[in-house]
């Protein structure tokens, strides 16, 4: 029995105990003084919409203390949503988006049951492949798309440019492969015995697609749906392209080119619009968020 | 090396007690063992010691220095964990090497650090892999190497072979207490698993509910152990409780079991147990290993008795009975040969000198 | 040869009935119901966004009232064009430069995030995730307006500390810091709840074993977190870099490319040109433009990503 022979011919440090308790304190009063500073940056133009849209054009010109309103006033909200004008904005990106998150939805969830329980010829490719559809940006596809549907509309007739429901064909491209993604993620973390303890209990393909895998991961359908539903609704570009005439424009597009006439710009019902505008992702955001960040984290960690 | 003492320590977790007052005191070189039933509070002792855990109450003090909150990395401790805790994306000597280039040990010494430990582990092909390619046998080796190379004040293991298979487990323990017979690093050493307490340690420390039960050498608590969780705690199968009372017949004392049976005392005994009322309840607690067949001739202190067998387990070196005595299940290892069966009765015989008598309220042993 | 003629005809009689009866058999296979499951999918790809890619080439080749073909001859226009280098270089700055800020502040706020007690966590977390939800165009209206020449809120703050009105929008440079700031405003909390994710993946016990070997705060975020992130760090990144890269809402609205085309990015030129200057196929060109850049990104990246697989 040999003693080791490990000699302390190591740099001796001076012994200066530190302290745990003090190094946590601290470790906290910077933690909460750096994420005030992020508060403030990340939640001032929000509160700046916020502020701006109470406040009358003759205060807005006055050029008094931006940050604070002296008078304030709901007239540019109820200008707003007394105005046809607007409220056929909003009618048109709610159906808009509506319809696509249904679409979106019937899409990718038997794709991503698919992909992610059954092996098909080419199930791999197709897998990699609604990934790789990710490099390719909208903002490669909107001149290729906006050709194809001016040459359909001459050849069949039928009217594809500057007609709000060409955005149902089109918003899906940007939300099916994510939420298949989402989905599959979901799917594949649901444990392979529950398929083998249906079969046994007699279920087909399908029923175990809508009473086992449906309910079990719902949390990933919801979190699916919200994505779907809020880059519908914050699309820009699209519409932007496809859409022109006043009664077809979606929010985004509408509060930007109808609010800005010119050189005029009524900044209190401009910032009013833009805060109606975006509302409904913030009140999803506010009552579902964790399946909000459930939807954003599942592509990541899971993938 | 140093010593290691706990003084009083108390945790708690918003209204719960988990360690309830421990006092402590581990000798330098020393290997002591944790052990406990699940939730006993032995790893967050263990945790305290290593600073992972605030110490709600009380001292510990490492090397005479009171280190309640001194950060782990200033305790000169060091530990391996029941997950091994290997930095998957460095290979086993960066893993080994980590705290010394943190210190900025110099590139020779390191080198020969390595070198030694890994010669000690039987790992030293395996230096240059990722924690990925190693089994769970190799992975634990090198998070002893990591603790080894260090050459710290105190090692502490949590639980390190509850991952690893039953064969590999009893091959771990021996190499555990190679390293320790090398390096003589006082070791504290936290285990849910008795015979691991048992094989290894200098000392037990036997845990429940956030207290100590009883503090010992591993021959102590077999033995003589203070209460019947104790008792009941160590040795496999475990002891055998059952109900019975004191009486004297004809001016010698004797245990009565039932109405048939009835042992009377051993000598020494007799004189221990001489001031327990005969109406209190009693517990006998006898080891299975001190329940075998009877045998031919007879021995002071050993007494004989019928019994008729529920279940026989044959082990093939021992067959383990299973009868009823009093409503209580007894377990007794009698020989492979020794003609058991389901069923069938079988004359047994009773080594009461290593007999226990408990309290059956207190759970004291007499 | 006459025989085996014979043979080969008589055999494949009775396979095209073999073939009919097992036709039904195909169709209730495991592997065609899941096919068709994944069809919807694979048609709207198909037709959505793999054929528009290659129509997209189609077009560049071809001139602008696309009557004749002309080969690379818009690519070489192109390549002679000042704005047009302007373009690529604003494009690849703006990316790298936002990606890069926003992963750093992102990872920061993520780690401060993480160390405050879980209780407060939601609540920090819910806030600092705004700028991400509220859809880019209307928070780009907001940040208008705070940039505006005359009524600028930052501005008026400024005053207070002696620092002269500042042409957010007006100045070729200054335009060029509001674009890539208002980028890094919107997507740096995408970063945060990614890392944070990631954060929360990172066994305790490795941080454990870090703090007995003797590591500080910041040993233990370069030698245990971040290797361990490397995966997310490097697939969050090249997301970014796509979605940076390819913006189109911001520059727009804040800008409209100017002034004097120095914000304008690929998305944002090729709107000008393609749509407004009803010149579909040099629009074409110049979007195409960003898919080998594009591409070389993706495969240094997912090259790093598939080179160390899965450590854990």
């Amino acid at each position: 029995m040999t003693t080791l022979t490990i000699d302390k011919a190591g740099p001796t440090r001076k012994t200066k105990y530190g302290s745990m308790s003090r190094d946590r304190a601290w470790a906290l009063r910077w933690s909460y003084f750096f994420l005030v500073i992020f508060a403030v940056f990340f939640l001032t133009p929000p509160i700046y919409m916020l502020i701006t849209s109470l406040k009358t054009s003759a205060e807005i010109s006055a050029a008094t203390n931006p940050w604070w309103v002296f008078h304030p006033t709901l007239e540019n909200y109820i200008g707003l949503l007394t105005s046809n004008q607007f409220l056929r904005f909003f009618w048109n990106s709610a159906i808009v988006s509506i319809f696509v998150v249904s679409i979106t939805m019937l899409i990718s969830v038997p794709a991503a049951f698919a992909l992610s329980r059954m092996r098909f010829w080419g199930s791999t490719v197709l897998g990699t492949g609604v990934f790789l559809t990710y490099l390719i940006p909208e903002t490669l596809l909107f001149i290729p798309l906006f050709k194809m549907f001016a040459v359909i509309g001459d050849v069949t007739g039928i009217q594809l440019i500057n007609r709000w429901y060409v955005l149902l064909i089109i918003y899906p491209t940007l939300t099916v492969p994510f939420c298949t993604w989402i989905m599959i993620g979901y799917f594949a973390s649901i444990p392979k015995e529950l398929d083998e303890a249906a079969l046994i209990d007699g279920a087909s393909w399908f029923q175990t697609l809508t009473r086992i895998f449906i309910p079990v991961a719902l949390p990933g359908l919801i979190a699916a749906t919200i994505f779907a539903f809020t880059v519908s609704w914050a699309q820009f570009l699209y519409p932007l392209v496809f859409t022109t005439s006043t009664d077809q424009l979606v929010m985004p597009v509408g509060i930007i080119t109808t609010l800005i006439k010119g050189d005029v710009f009524n900044w209190g019902q401009i910032m009013t619009g833009a805060l109606l505008g975006a509302a409904p992702p913030l009140i999803i955001y506010a009552f579902l968020m964790d399946y909000y960040i459930a939807g954003l984290t599942a592509g990541a960690t899971k993938g | 090396m140093a010593e290691v003492n706990l003084r009083k320590v108390i945790k708690r977790y918003d209204e719960v007690e988990a360690v309830r007052g421990i006092d402590l005191d581990i000798a330098d070189h020393e290997f002591v063992v944790l052990v406990g039933p699940s939730g006993c509070g032995k790893s967050t002792t263990l945790r305290m010691i290593a600073g992972l855990e605030d110490i709600s109450g009380g001292d510990i003090l490492i090397g005479g220095d009171v280190v309640n909150d001194v950060p782990p990395k200033d305790r000169d401790i060091a530990m391996v964990f029941q997950n091994y805790a290997l930095y998957p994306h460095m290979t086993v000597a960066e893993n080994m090497s980590f705290g010394l280039r943190l210190k900025r040990y110099p590139k020779a010494e390191i080198k020969s650090r390595i070198d030694e430990a890994a010669r000690m582990l039987d790992i030293v092909e395996l230096v240059d892999r990722k924690p990925k390619q190693l089994s769970g046998g190799q992975r634990q080796r090198v998070a002893m190497g990591r603790a080894i190379v260090r050459n710290p004040k105190v090692f502490l293991f949590d639980e390190p072979l509850s991952n690893l298979d039953a064969k590999l487990r009893v091959q771990m323990r021996i190499e555990i207490k190679k390293v320790h017979q090398k390096v003589r690093t006082t070791t504290v050493y936290v285990t849910h698993d008795q015979v691991e307490a048992m094989t290894l340690a200098d000392r037990v420390v036997v845990m429940n509910h956030g207290r100590i039960e009883q503090i010992g050498t591993p021959t102590e608590l077999y033995h003589h152990p203070a209460t019947r969780f104790v008792a009941s705690f160590i040795g496999s199968p475990a002891m055998n409780f059952i109900p019975c009372q004191l009486e004297d017949a004809a001016g010698k004392p004797q245990v009565r079991i039932s109405d048939k049976i009835a042992f009377p005392l051993p000598a020494a005994r007799a004189a221990r147990y001489q001031k327990i009322p005969r109406t209190d309840k009693l517990l006998l607690g006898i080891r299975p290993e001190h329940i075998t067949e009877a045998s031919a001739h007879s021995e002071p202190g050993v007494e004989s008795f019928d019994a008729v067998l529920d279940v026989t387990e044959p082990m093939g070196m021992e067959t383990l009975i299973y009868f009823t005595l009093q409503g209580a299940q007894v377990c007794g290892r009698v020989n492979p040969n020794a003609g058991a069966q389901d069923g069938a009765p079988l004359r047994l015989a009773v080594d009461l000198n290593n007999m226990h008598l408990l309290n059956e309220v207190t759970g004291a042993v007499l | 040869m006459a025989d085996v003629a014979l043979q080969s005809s008589r055999t494949a009689g009775t396979q095209t009935a073999r073939k009919q009866s097992s036709l039904r058999s195909v169709l209730n296979r495991k592997s065609t119901i899941a096919f068709l499951m994944a069809l919807p999918l694979i048609v709207l790809i198909a037709t959505l966004v793999i054929y528009p890619a290659f129509y997209a080439i189609h077009l560049a080749t071809l001139n602008k009232s696309m009557a004749r073909f002309i080969g690379l001859g818009n690519f070489e226009f192109l390549f002679k064009r000042e704005t047009f280098w302007l373009v690529v270089k604003q494009s690849c700055i703006f990316a790298i430069t936002a990606v890069i800020f926003k992963a750093v502040i992102g990872f920061i706020v993520a780690h401060f995030v993480h160390n405050i007690p879980a209780k407060g966590q939601r609540k920090w977390r819910g806030m600092l995730l705004v700028p991400w939800v509220i859809p880019p165009a209307m928070s780009t209206l907001a940040w208008l307006w705070l940039f505006d020449p005359s009524y600028s809120a930052f501005n008026y703050t400024l005053s207070f500390f002696g620092i002269g009105p500042i042409p957010w929008t007006g100045d070729p440079y200054w335009a060029r810091f509001s674009v890539i700031l208002v980028n890094i405003w919107v997507g740096a909390p995408f970063f945060m709840i990614m890392y944070l994710a990631a954060l929360k993946s990172v066994p305790d016990q490795l941080y454990e074993a870090a703090a007995i070997d003797g590591a500080n705060w910041w040993q233990r975020i370069w030698y245990v977190t971040l290797p361990m992130m490397r995966n997310i760090i490097a697939i969050t990144t090249l997301f970014s870099l796509i979605v940076t890269f390819a913006n189109f809402d911001i520059v727009r609205i804040l800008t409209a490319g100017g002034p004097l085309d120095h914000t304008h990015i690929f998305a944002t030129w090729a709107f000008r040109v393609g749509i407004e200057g009803s010149d579909i196929p040099l629009g074409a060109s110049v979007s195409l433009f960003m898919v080998p850049i594009l591409a070389v990104a993706a495969i240094f990246i997912l090259r790093d990503i598939s080179k160390r697989g899965n450590e854990a």
